[in-house]
């Protein structure tokens, strides 16, 4: 998978990667799982902060820091396989490995000011300050450009914000969060600034806690009620805030899509241990034709979902554009991971329902990934409006 | 939607916790004059759900005198909440939930 774009075969070197990936998952965070509550979101401290070492002595933390700013400075198509190992076990889909291998803040802040940088980024990238991304609203989460009725008014050297928030992940433990708020009531998407809003001013709520199917990263809703934001913290340009949100998005959707395969393929791992194993009527239920077709199904959608995705990152890191081919990537591999789980179910019978095994949890959160980062209606509107030109929409 | 646990209080005795479900949820358990002294939850490697981990906590809570359950799959989101609900309205977590490896936001509640 190098600059090639028809090479499928992994170089030695992401063989390497992916193989000592797998070891750390299989060795070290699988065991730890196993003695965990089965929807648990975070590994014991003492247990994260070694295995954060060894991460950072194998050379991987910190994956998506781009190199300039002290990341290890990995291709994507290698981050991409690498988080496909990644999520390969009960809570991967949402906490892959625990959050082991660090996080490089809101992609976002790498174009902020060098003030904002100091401010936020940086101590980001130390561990020290936790962002979260405010987008969603309760008036829609798919059209955000339109939805959004969060207000910024100008007071002087200041801007006052009203408004709420849904679905926010994060946001109860960050000291800081982008906030997106509409600046010019006429202008729809062109009328939307995005502003860094430190959690600790006055008129920052978190209400309360939403839950969902997702045992981890719960979301929240935020309250602002005039909430003053300095001029300095205006992320890019007034009313330009929404090209900041939407390249975020289009990003965000490969190590998406990678997360749902590797899930899909420990899903199918198990499927088929579990046929080999299990006798039904006198015979392995392997031997079934309506479980070898449901296997062959299986197998066919990780791997139309692996090579769409791949191929987005192959896109992406070439900087060409890549829109429509992460969106694709996202598409397939969230519906094909619910349909792999599923089966995988099926074929486990009443323990496939169990909180014995990983596949509820899988099953209940890979439901949400048809919807999070944008629905699969949505990632089918930006393909159209790709493939038939701006007129048709 | 409420967020905070406020059904009634039922006298905690062994009678009682045994007429519990076996359902996952979260709990609270008080001492005589209310005052939530652990707050927990029943989850996925609970031998019997609620009725053994609300057991479990009577055993450590020799105090209390009184609980109460919510039956919840999102039994660990929800009892994350009530921590935090306990935090915002009494600046600190309950007495058996002090220690507790576990790292919390911050909420502020209507």
């Amino acid at each position: 998978m190098g600059g090639n774009n028809m090479d499928l075969e992994l170089s030695d070197e992401q063989k390497l990667i992916v193989a000592q990936v797998r070891r750390l998952v299989r060795e070290e965070i699988l065991p730890l799982e196993a003695k965990l509550d089965p929807d648990a979101s975070e590994l014991l401290p003492e247990d994260f902060a070694r295995l954060s070492a060894k991460v950072k002595e194998m050379g991987f933390w910190g994956l998506d820091i781009p190199a300039e700013y002290g990341g290890p400075g990995i291709d994507l198509v290698t981050r991409t396989l690498m988080a496909i190992e990644m999520a390969q076990h009960r809570a991967g889909l949402y906490a892959p490995c625990y959050g082991v291998f660090g996080g490089a803040g809101l992609a976002q802040l790498y174009e902020a000011n060098e003030d904002q940088k100091q401010r936020y980024l940086y101590p980001t990238l130390r561990g020290e300050k936790r962002g979260f991304f405010g987008l969603t609203e309760p008036s829609g989460g798919s059209d955000p450009a339109r939805a959004i009725q969060t207000r910024a008014v100008r007071d002087g050297s200041d801007w006052v914000l009203n408004g709420s928030k849904v679905f926010i992940s994060g946001a109860d433990r960050a000291q800081y969060g982008l906030v997106f708020a509409r600046t010019d009531a006429g202008k729809g998407r062109d009328g939307v600034t995005c502003f860094i809003v430190d959690t600790d001013m006055p008129g920052f709520h978190v209400r309360r806690i939403i839950h969902t199917l997702r045992s981890t990263n719960y979301a929240t809703e935020l309250q602002f009620e005039d909430l003053r934001v300095p001029q300095a913290n205006v992320l890019g340009e007034v009313n330009r805030g929404f090209a900041i949100a939407n390249d975020r998005l289009s990003r965000q959707r490969i190590p998406y899509a990678a997360a749902c395969i590797g899930i899909a393929v420990k899903a199918q791992e198990m499927a088929i241990d579990y046929a080999k194993l299990r006798d039904t009527f006198g015979a392995k239920l392997a031997t079934r034709q309506a479980i070898q077709w449901m296997i062959v199904d299986n197998e066919i959608d990780i791997r139309t979902s692996l090579w769409l995705t791949l191929a987005a990152a192959q896109k992406a890191e070439r900087g060409e554009p890549f829109r429509t081919d992460a969106a694709m990537a996202k598409l397939v591999a969230s519906e094909a991971g619910g349909r792999v789980v599923d089966r995988a179910m099926q074929i486990h019978g009443g323990y496939g329902m169990t909180k014995d095994l990983p596949l509820e949890r899988w099953y209940r959160e890979m439901r949400i990934r048809r919807v999070g980062e944008g629905p699969s209606e949505v990632q089918r509107l930006i393909m159209a409006r790709d493939l038939l030109g701006g007129s048709f929409h | 939607m409420a967020i905070r646990l406020d059904k009634p209080w039922t006298p905690l005795g062994a009678e009682a916790v045994q007429r519990l479900p076996g359902q996952l949820g979260v709990f609270q358990l008080a001492d005589g004059e209310g005052r939530i002294l652990e707050i927990g939850y029943a989850g996925g490697r609970s031998l019997f759900g609620l009725r053994s981990a609300v057991e479990e906590a009577r055993q450590r809570q020799p105090e209390a005198r009184r609980f109460r359950v919510e039956i919840t799959m999102q039994y660990q989101t929800r009892y994350r909440e009530l921590l935090m609900l306990h935090v915002a309205d009494h600046g600190t977590l309950p007495p058996g939930n002090r220690g507790e490896p576990i790292k919390l936001g911050r909420l502020s509640p209507l």
